[in-house]
Order: C-alpha cells, then sequence, then structure tokens
C-alpha cells in the first residue's frame, strides 16, 4: 500500500524558494506526524532544477512539475498540472502558503477538484481531528474550522504564524512529471513584473516594521522612518489615514483593507490603534508605540509605549541606534 | 457589456461583536450592516465600465432579506437590476456552496465582466471569485488595482498586487475579476439615485429553483468555534523623559532579543 501524502506547493523567486514555503514546510512537517502521513514537495516551473533540489534538502519527495508552459505563472495552467497529478497521486492534504499567489490560484483548484479548503490558517489543533484556526472580522475573533466529508483538504496559511526549522540534512528524491499542456490551458499572460524599487524587506517577510500614521503630519516626514527602519534592517508601513491622505501609495497600508502583518517588532509612530488597523498588526510579537496622547487606544495592545511627540523621540531613537 | 456584480453585506467594522453562548455565530440583533468595502470598489468598476461602453450592471448577493439593503445602495449608485438569492434554505455553507449558486445565477443572466470583490471583511475567505470563475471556466485575475480594456477589444490588462510589488496580467474576456483596494475611488450616490432605490423592486431567487445537485449544497468545511483571541499583555509605559525614555526603550527590547 502507499503511503499517504501531505503536499507542501513551494514558491519560489530568483533568490530561491521564498521562505513562507519553507514555513509552510515545517507546518506540514507537524502536520504529517500527527496524521501519520509523509511531507512530499511539489514545485511548478521551466528550468528550476535548482529550485527543485532546493526544495529536496528539507523534503524526501519533490514532485517537479515541468513544462515550458509553466515557466510565467497561470493559475489555470498550474491548476490543470496539479490537477492531473493529484488525481494520479491522491494526497490527503495539501498545504500552501497564503501570499497572494496562494490565494489566487488555490480557491480554483478546491472549486475544480470540489474539495474542501480552509484558508488564510494561523494554526492548528491536534484533536480527534485536526482543527485549524483561523482570525475572523478582522482578527477582532478567532475561529476554528475542520473539514467535513471532502476526500481532500487544501490549506493555506498565513505567512509568519509558522517558524521555519531549518533541517535540511537530507537528499531528496525528486520525481519528474511532465504535465499535458497545451495553449488552450494558458489563461492569463503575465506581460511584467513592476518591482517597488527600495532595499527594504517586504512586509510579509520583514521581521521589524516601523509604521507611520496620521501624526506623520505628511510625506516629508516619512524619511524619518525610513531612516529608523534602515538602521533596523526593517520595512516601512502606514495607516489608512496616511494612505487616504496620499502620503504613501497603499501598498503601505496595514489593516483590515491593507496588508496583515506579524513581525516581530511593529513600531507604531503617531497612530491612535482603530481596530481597522490593529486588525492588521495585533499578531505581532512586540508592539511599541510612541503617541503624544495617553489615552490613544495603541497604548491597550502595546507592550511598550512612550507618551510623547513623535518628533522629538524618533530622532533619540535614531542617535541612539546608530551608537 | 454585460456586467454582473456580487456583493456582500458585512457587520460595521467598527463595532464590537459578541459570541452567541449556544453556537459559534456572532448576534446579528441590532448591529449594523454594510457593504462589504471591497465590494464598493467593485461597483465603481462596474459603473465606469457601463459609462465607457454601456451595457447593464446586474448585482447579485446570497444573503439574508437583510442584504436587500446593500442592494439597494447599489441602485442607488446606479446599478440595473438586483437579485437577492435566499439563503434561508442553505444554513450550513461554505465559499464553495456560495460560489456554485451565484455562477449558476450569474449563467443564466449572461456576462461579459464578473466583479467581486477581493475578500469579504467578515470571514476574509478571499475564495469566491476565483471559484466562480473555475466554475464558469473563464479565467480570473484576483486583487486588481487597476482595470484597463480598450475600446472595441475584448481583451482586459490588470495591475494586480503581489508582495513586493505588482503583475501586469492580460486576459481574455469574459473574465472575473477581484477588486483590491486602491482599484478607484468610489463615488457617492445621488439624491434622484436614493429616490429610485426606494422604488425600485428586488427580484429574489430560491436555491432550489436553481437545478443544482442537492450535493453541490453540502459545505466540505465547517465552523466548530468561535471565541475571543488571547487578550495581549498591557504592555508598561516607559515614563520619565528624553533621551531616558528612548534609551530605556531600546535597552528593552535588546534584552528581549527584538533588535
Ligand atoms: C471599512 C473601513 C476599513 C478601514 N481599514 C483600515 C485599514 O486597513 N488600516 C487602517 O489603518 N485604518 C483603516 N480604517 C480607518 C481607521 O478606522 C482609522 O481611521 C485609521 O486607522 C486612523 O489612522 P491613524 O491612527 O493614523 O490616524 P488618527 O486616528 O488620526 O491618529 C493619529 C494619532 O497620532 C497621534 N499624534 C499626532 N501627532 C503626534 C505627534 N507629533 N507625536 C506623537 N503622536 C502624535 C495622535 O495622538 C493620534 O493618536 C478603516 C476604516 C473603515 C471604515
Ligand atoms: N453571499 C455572497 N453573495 C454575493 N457575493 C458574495 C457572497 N460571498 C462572497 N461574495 C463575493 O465574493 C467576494 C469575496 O468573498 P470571500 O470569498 O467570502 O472573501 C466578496 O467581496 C463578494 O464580491
Amino acid at each position: 500500500m502507499s503511503e499517504k501524502e501531505i503536499w507542501v506547493i513551494a514558491e519560489y523567486g530568483d533568490e530561491g524558494i521564498k521562505k513562507s514555503t519553507w514555513e509552510v514546510v515545517t507546518a506540514a512537517k507537524e502536520l504529517a506526524g500527527h496524521l501519520k502521513v509523509k511531507p512530499v514537495g511539489v514545485i511548478l516551473g521551466n528550468g528550476i532544477e535548482r529550485f527543485a533540489e532546493e526544495l529536496s534538502r528539507e523534503l524526501e519527495s519533490v514532485y517537479f512539475i515541468e513544462h515550458p508552459l509553466l515557466s510565467k505563472y497561470d493559475s489555470n495552467a498550474y491548476v490543470s498540472s496539479l490537477y492531473s497529478l493529484i488525481k494520479d497521486k491522491k494526497p490527503d492534504i495539501i498545504i500552501v502558503s497564503a501570499t497572494f499567489r496562494g490565494k489566487d490560484y488555490i480557491p480554483m483548484l478546491s472549486a475544480k477538484l470540489d474539495c474542501g479548503l480552509i484558508s488564510d490558517c494561523v494554526g492548528f489543533d491536534a484533536k480527534d481531528t485536526i482543527l485549524f484556526k483561523r482570525a475572523v472580522y478582522g482578527g477582532r475573533l478567532i475561529a476554528t474550522f475542520k473539514f467535513e466529508e471532502s476526500e481532500l483538504w487544501i490549506v493555506t496559511v498565513r505567512p509568519r504564524c509558522f517558524e521555519y526549522k531549518r533541517t535540511e540534512t537530507i537528499k531528496g528524491e525528486i520525481l519528474q512529471v511532465k504535465p499535458v499542456l497545451g495553449q488552450q490551458d494558458i489563461m492569463t499572460a503575465i506581460q511584467e513584473i513592476i518591482k517597488e524599487t527600495t532595499n527594504r524587506p517586504d512586509l510579509s517577510e520583514a521581521d521589524i516594521i516601523v509604521s507611520g500614521g496620521r501624526g506623520m503630519k505628511g510625506a516629508e516626514n516619512f524619511k524619518l522612518l525610513e531612516e529608523m527602519a534602515d538602521v533596523l534592517g526593517g520595512a516601512v508601513s502606514a495607516s489608512r489615514a496616511v494612505v487616504d491622505s496620499g502620503w504613501l501609495p497603499h501598498t503601505y497600508q496595514i489593516g483590515q483593507t491593507g496588508r496583515v502583518v506579524s513581525p516581530m517588532l511593529y513600531i507604531a509612530c503617531g497612530i491612535s490603534g482603530a481596530p481597522q488597523h490593529l486588525a492588521g498588526m495585533s499578531t505581532s510579537k512586540c508592539i511599541v508605540a510612541i503617541n503624544k496622547d495617553p489615552n490613544a487606544p495603541i497604548f491597550k495592545i502595546a507592550d511598550y509605549g512612550i507618551v510623547d511627540d513623535l518628533f522629538k523621540v524618533v530622532p533619540v531613537l535614531i542617535k541612539e541606534l546608530k551608537s | 457589456m454585460k456586467i454582473v456584480v456580487c456583493v456582500k453585506e458585512v457587520p460595521d467594522t467598527a463595532i464590537a461583536l459578541k459570541v452567541k453562548s449556544d453556537s459559534p455565530e456572532i448576534e446579528t440583533e441590532n448591529i449594523p450592516w454594510v457593504i462589504n468595502p471591497y465590494d464598493e470598489y467593485a461597483i465603481e468598476e462596474a459603473l465606469r465600465l457601463r459609462e465607457k461602453f454601456d451595457g447593464d450592471i446586474t448585482v447579485i448577493t446570497f444573503g439574508a432579506e437583510r442584504a436587500e439593503s446593500v442592494l439597494k445602495s447599489c441602485i442607488a449608485l446606479g446599478s440595473d437590476r438586483s437579485i437577492r438569492i435566499n439563503d434561508k434554505s442553505v444554513k450550513d455553507r461554505d465559499s464553495l456552496v456560495t460560489s456554485k449558486i451565484l455562477a449558476r445565477v450569474i449563467q443564466n443572466i449572461g456576462y461579459d465582466i464578473i466583479l467581486c470583490g477581493k475578500e469579504s471583511v467578515d470571514y476574509g475567505y478571499a475564495q469566491t471569485g476565483q471559484m466562480i470563475a473555475e466554475l464558469l471556466q473563464i479565467p480570473c485575475i484576483s486583487a486588481i488595482k487597476k482595470l484597463e480594456i480598450p475600446a472595441l477589444t475584448i481583451e482586459a490588462t490588470c495591475h494586480r498586487e503581489i508582495e513586493g510589488g505588482l503583475e501586469v496580467v492580460k486576459c481574455s474576456l469574459p473574465s472575473v475579476f477581484t477588486a483590491q483596494k486602491g482599484l478607484n475611488v468610489p463615488r457617492y450616490a445621488s439624491l434622484s439615485g436614493i429616490m429610485k432605490a426606494k422604488k425600485t423592486k428586488i427580484e429574489t431567487l430560491e436555491p432550489d429553483a436553481l437545478d443544482l445537485n442537492t450535493f453541490d449544497f453540502k459545505p466540505k468545511i465547517k465552523i466548530t468555534n468561535l471565541s475571543y483571541p488571547p487578550k495581549r499583555q498591557e504592555g508598561k509605559i516607559i515614563h520619565g523623559t528624553l533621551p531616558d525614555t528612548a534609551k530605556e526603550l531600546l535597552r528593552s527590547l535588546k534584552e528581549a532579543r527584538y533588535i
């Protein structure tokens, strides 16, 4: 009898396998222990042997789905290729990081397979069955979900909710898979990728985030936060008030209608702490608030607070950090 | 151009929520409901497309009678036809059940473009638009911040958000797009629109009439518990004056190895 499998579908960039995928590998290994299944990697693309090999340092087996039509991401080509392999190998569970890409094609895969999908999980509990935890209502409530009758379980996990525990001790086998794909399977075409021109880490991967609110008073003052972020090796973000004022583009917005982040350290400068803002950052490990209003709600959830003028505090912090 | 917009009502995001004591649901008595914020971008984009290409906009929701107020607000903005699929007989449901029902109704209406929100801010699944596309066998581009359809072509170009940048993606029509914040700035309803909304009747459909398999109504995931997240420990305010407060903060952060 062949062993049951849990699949991790990998995501990669120019620099290799993404950190968010490694977090999922850790989560998959934990789940594999509870469910007595074998963790297996899956990677799709063309001419990416090196990434398949990188993945196989953590996983005993890796399916490498290779096809010229997979050299660029297309949701439909991903779904078609995965669909055939799933029908063939019948994994028990598939787990993927809830990145923009994961969120894009995974719901299609679940609809095509007619199976259950629990998206954006922040953790799980192993009881009689596995219970998956998700943040709902903008993080103000936590819901536990389980699968009902579903032959295959598909789960996506929020980045940074599992910590990657590197083992890299093995050299797993790489199993080549040649999907049958034709031009008719390609529904979208990526023309170009416009990268942000910044040397700072992406918000979903940053360990430290320095965030500014309306208290920053204007776009020009964000130089201050950028400077602090750069000494800390962190990223810069903002509240919606900042984005609505046109000081920074929407990609910087944290909160219910922006990005959801969980860095090790979140430093909120001149942010009041509205529930919609907290929805995006309240799972940060450590929260620091700098606000001149002692009654600002942000202090209710901050680990450390300084009640003072941020334009006085931040320069001192930068100076001290540099010395 | 036939445009279909899917909208959902959600509890106002600013209010405090109470969990029912006997089931994993929130108390819904006397709480304010609003249109899902991302759906506002979807409806605005539909209005702009109609201004450019003519055609009509059908707005649909799968929900309770209360949700008709969300459809009314879309009529006030200028939508042409409004359909509510009654959710009373489908108590337990997941996104796939919702998508199957919406997809069937959309199929009956006919479509060139289907617009959804990127996600609903209550349960935050971020699945429905993509599932509808798969069920209808058409392309989907999710979380778009820009939609360009040059005159008289049947191709769309979108900007979609990804980590650390944007993807410029093309697809043919018909297609599903899910709206991310930044796609547009929604307009306000006009007074005449609001008057019109009062008079317009909303069509209601029963899911049973949709010729779906009973199996299609079975949810594949289920909520078992709903609770408040563990309270964060209220932290400490660092008292004193600068530069002592700043130094003390950095000392604490270093000690805890955050920096
Ligand atoms: C549907 C919906 C969705 C939303 N989504 C989001 C979202 O995704 N993200 C989000 O952030 N918000 C969101 N909001 C908005 C949210 O309700 C708040 O309005 C917003 O977060 C406020 O931003 P702020 O804290 O920067 O500004 P304010 O609330 O105006 O706070 C500014 C703070 O700066 C302090 N301050 C001023 N000057 C100084 C100084 N010199 N030094 C120190 N402190 C100073 C003030 O004391 C104050 O506390 C949403 C709202 C709605 C209705
Ligand atoms: N019950 C519903 N009725 C109509 N549209 C819905 C419904 N649920 C979800 N949608 C649409 O799908 C989008 C994404 O929702 P979700 O997948 O629930 O996060 C929403 O923004 C709506 O456009």
